[in-house]
């Protein structure tokens, strides 16, 4: 492995304007360091309060449904090494604004749930999207974990953009799901 | 009964519910993991509370954000302080938010719709 490949990876963040780059076992005192670093970040950016926090409220729902609903043992097949519940997080700040983007190995089972989710929240202009969150809160339930059913919805509300995403099969149980958040 | 007196942490919002004075004050941000765990003894002690009323109570809600968790769990707190209006007890709302703050002057307006309880919507320079 050679070394100039941390040159090489250093001028991709700085190309691509990544000014946070995460990637491994999401637990919930990383949530805290996170908040902790992008606060100091913002800092520097002279942020407005407004964008600041729907950056900082997509990125705790991003963070937590990671680890909610990762798994904890996905076994792969092939040569993809694995720790559990490991994922890749990113906050991109160019021109237009803030992009918060994440990837995580996902079930496919749980995939196919998660991609009609996205289906119709991305197909909701923003007062169906307020009509179906305040449905979910209403008639939805609390899990064990704590989760509402609520965290995309609420994503997407925020971001007040489409949400991007892709689902790339790896092999016949898992896929690679791939989410792109937009803050104007 | 025990009045509630709790700090704010970085993920858990600042509590001051007093029975004597009726004023149930949540303060900060509330972004648990598991908000259940949080808000259980919240909802408890209204429900404590509401064996015995102030004429009037007071719900100051100031909070800079909240995660998806706690908002089912702050419903339920609503939906605990509707009930004590059955006993002929009155209660406010004061839903505060920051200037330009849509997302929460809006997260107070979904309440606003599905609670049947008086909502005064207080903007504010900071919270």
């Amino acid at each position: 492995m050679s070394l100039k490949r941390i040159f090489k990876l250093y001028r991709t963040m700085e190309m691509e304007d990544i000014i946070l780059s995460f990637n491994g076992i999401v637990t919930a005192d990383f949530l805290a360091s996170v908040l902790h670093l992008m606060e100091t970040k913002m800092q520097s950016l002279d942020e407005t309060s407004k964008r600041k926090k729907k950056v900082f409220n997509v990125l705790v729902e991003c963070i937590q449904n990671l680890y909610h609903h990762i798994d904890d043992d996905i076994s792969l097949q092939g040569k993809t090494k694995k720790e559990p519940r490991t994922a890749l997080i990113m906050v991109v700040k160019n021109k237009e604004g803030f992009l918060i983007q994440t990837g995580n190995y996902i079930e496919r089972e749980l995939a196919i749930e998660l991609e009609e989710r996205l289906i119709k929240i991305n197909s909701l202009d923003k007062e169906q999207l307020r009509d179906y969150y305040q449905s979910v809160l209403c008639n939805g339930t609390v899990s064990d974990k704590g989760t509402a059913g609520l965290g995309m919805i609420d994503i997407a509300r925020k971001s007040g953009n489409k949400l991007e995403y892709e689902f790339l099969d790896i092999d016949e149980n898992h896929c690679f799901f791939s989410l792109n958040v937009k803050i104007d | 009964m025990e009045n509630i007196l709790r700090e704010g942490s970085a993920k858990t919002p600042a509590v001051n519910f007093d029975s004597a004075s009726g004023v149930l004050e949540l303060k900060g941000r509330s972004i648990p993991e598991n908000s259940v765990e949080f808000y259980k003894p919240l909802n408890d002690w209204i429900e404590n509370y509401g064996a015995n009323p102030k004429e009037k109570t007071i719900v100051d809600i100031k909070l800079e954000y909240f995660n998806t968790s706690s908002s089912k769990c702050i419903l339920d707190l609503f939906k605990k302080l509707e009930s004590l209006k059955t006993k002929g007890a009155e209660v406010l709302v004061n839903w505060y938010y920051e200037e330009d703050d849509e997302d929460m002057e809006e997260a107070g307006e979904d309440y606003q719709a599905i609670i049947k309880l008086p909502f005064n919507m207080i903007e504010v320079e900071e919270i």
